[in-house]
């Protein structure tokens, strides 16, 4: 593996040829983030106007690029996939969502009530 | 504490813990529609009506110059079923009894399922609901007078399925009078019922609250039953003597695709119809 997508922890040759892919999409997304985070500091630091303009520019463009490659990683991540469909776009409380992601508010004894039936096909009987 | 208001009522977690699974165990016998038609949901007790994406233009606008278009919806029904169970019986559960008196429960349960198969087979024009007999009355067959004929009937279901261009898996539902007719009816001592399973490659459903018989695609997107709150039991009330608990849900049913199904119907509902 070259150095640009160095940062392994264990021997190349004991991991699956998807989870070094999905390594490299990490390790994409980790750069992509920390040059918005350089790209936001230098453009309050600088007090060329436009300079300023064109590292806003550049900095927006990293935030797309960042989105494409989570995307990628979604669609190869099936755990992620399940947490961002369960959290992102929401309007709630984050943590009220995890409690209801986890199976509902802290019940009673009585539980919630549903007798959670839902669908039955494919249910033999 | 959600608005079935359960931790109002005087029963033990253990005995809830009874009472929710008898409830459930009698339900997923006795559903006979859950099993061959799409679920969507829970959508939640607030949730109120699905849209139907048709809207219709109003006559009269609110301003000249101006059209006014009124979404359709289709609105959940909520059905509830209230029943009573003795507190010497809850107080059993907690003392260790094996064989609680829970009979109510399941005459409950039992209720709940035929209302929301009935509504989903038969329909429920009070709830704006079609049911999948009267949607797919069109492509609809007579059941013959002996179970020796049934196979030939459901193959004939089947092949007017596949020329409507509705690929399968294909099940059918059996309504109790079908059902009996078919597992106590033998051809040369080979069981008409086996014929039948040959015929399709989806299950053969034993659906109390059909009239008759139904032979249907189970490929997904031709009949849709939305839940809002799935079958759940809340607290109504309750004396020295005894609880009243009651089965609640709210649901709609659609049929998407009415030639996704082939009623099959007795011949005096046929000549009725």
């Amino acid at each position: 593996m070259s150095d640009n997508s160095a940062g392994l922890h264990e021997n190349p040759e004991h991991l699956q040829p998807e989870t070094i892919d999905r390594h490299r999409a990490i390790v994409s997304i980790m750069e992509e983030l920390e040059a918005i985070d350089w790209y936001d500091q230098r453009v309050d630091a600088t007090n060329d106007p436009e300079l300023k303009a064109i590292l806003a520019h550049n900095r927006d463009e990293e935030k797309e690029h960042a989105a494409m490659t989570l995307e990628w990683l979604r669609r190869h991540d099936a755990k992620l996939d399940e947490h961002l469909r369960t959290y992102l776009f929401t309007d709630k409380d984050v943590l009220e969502i995890e409690e209801q992601a986890e199976g509902g508010p802290k019940q009673g004894p009585a539980g919630d009530g549903s007798l959670g039936i839902g669908s039955l096909k494919n249910v033999k009987g | 504490m959600n608005d079935l208001l359960r931790e109002h009522a005087p029963i033990s977690a253990q005995a809830w813990e009874q009472i929710d699974a008898e409830a459930k165990r009698t339900l997923e016998v006795l559903l006979a529609a859950r099993r061959l038609v799409d679920f969507k949901g829970p959508l939640g007790w607030q949730a109120a009506a699905i849209p139907t994406g048709r809207s219709e233009v109003l006559a009269a606008p609110p301003q000249e110059g101006v059209t006014a278009r009124i979404r359709h919806v289709q609105p959940l029904v909520e059905i509830r079923i209230p029943f009573e169970l003795s507190r010497a019986e809850l107080e059993a559960i907690g003392r260790g009894a094996a064989d609680p008196d829970l009979t109510p429960v399941r005459n409950a349960a039992r209720l709940a399922a035929i209302a929301e198969d009935r509504a989903i087979f038969q329909g429920y024009a009070a709830a704006r609901i079609e049911g999948i007999f009267a949607a797919s009355r069109s492509y609809g067959l007579t059941i013959p007078d002996q179970y020796e004929r049934y196979p030939d009937v459901v193959a004939e279901a089947t092949h007017r399925l596949r020329s409507e261009g509705v690929g399968g898996p294909y099940g059918i539902a059996l309504g109790p009078r079908c059902y009996t007719g078919l597992t106590r009816s033998t051809d040369r001592g080979y069981p008409i019922i086996d014929h039948v399973r040959q015929l399709i490659d989806g299950p053969i459903v034993w659906a109390p609250a059909a009239d008759g018989a139904i032979v249907m695609s189970l490929r997904g997107g031709d009949f849709e039953l939305t839940v809002g709150q799935d079958f759940s039991i809340g607290y109504l009330d309750h004396t020295s003597t005894s609880v009243l608990l009651y089965i609640q849900e709210s649901f709609t049913f659609r049929v998407l695709a009415p030639e996704a199904a082939v009623p099959l119907v007795y011949a005096t509902a046929a000549q009725a119809t």
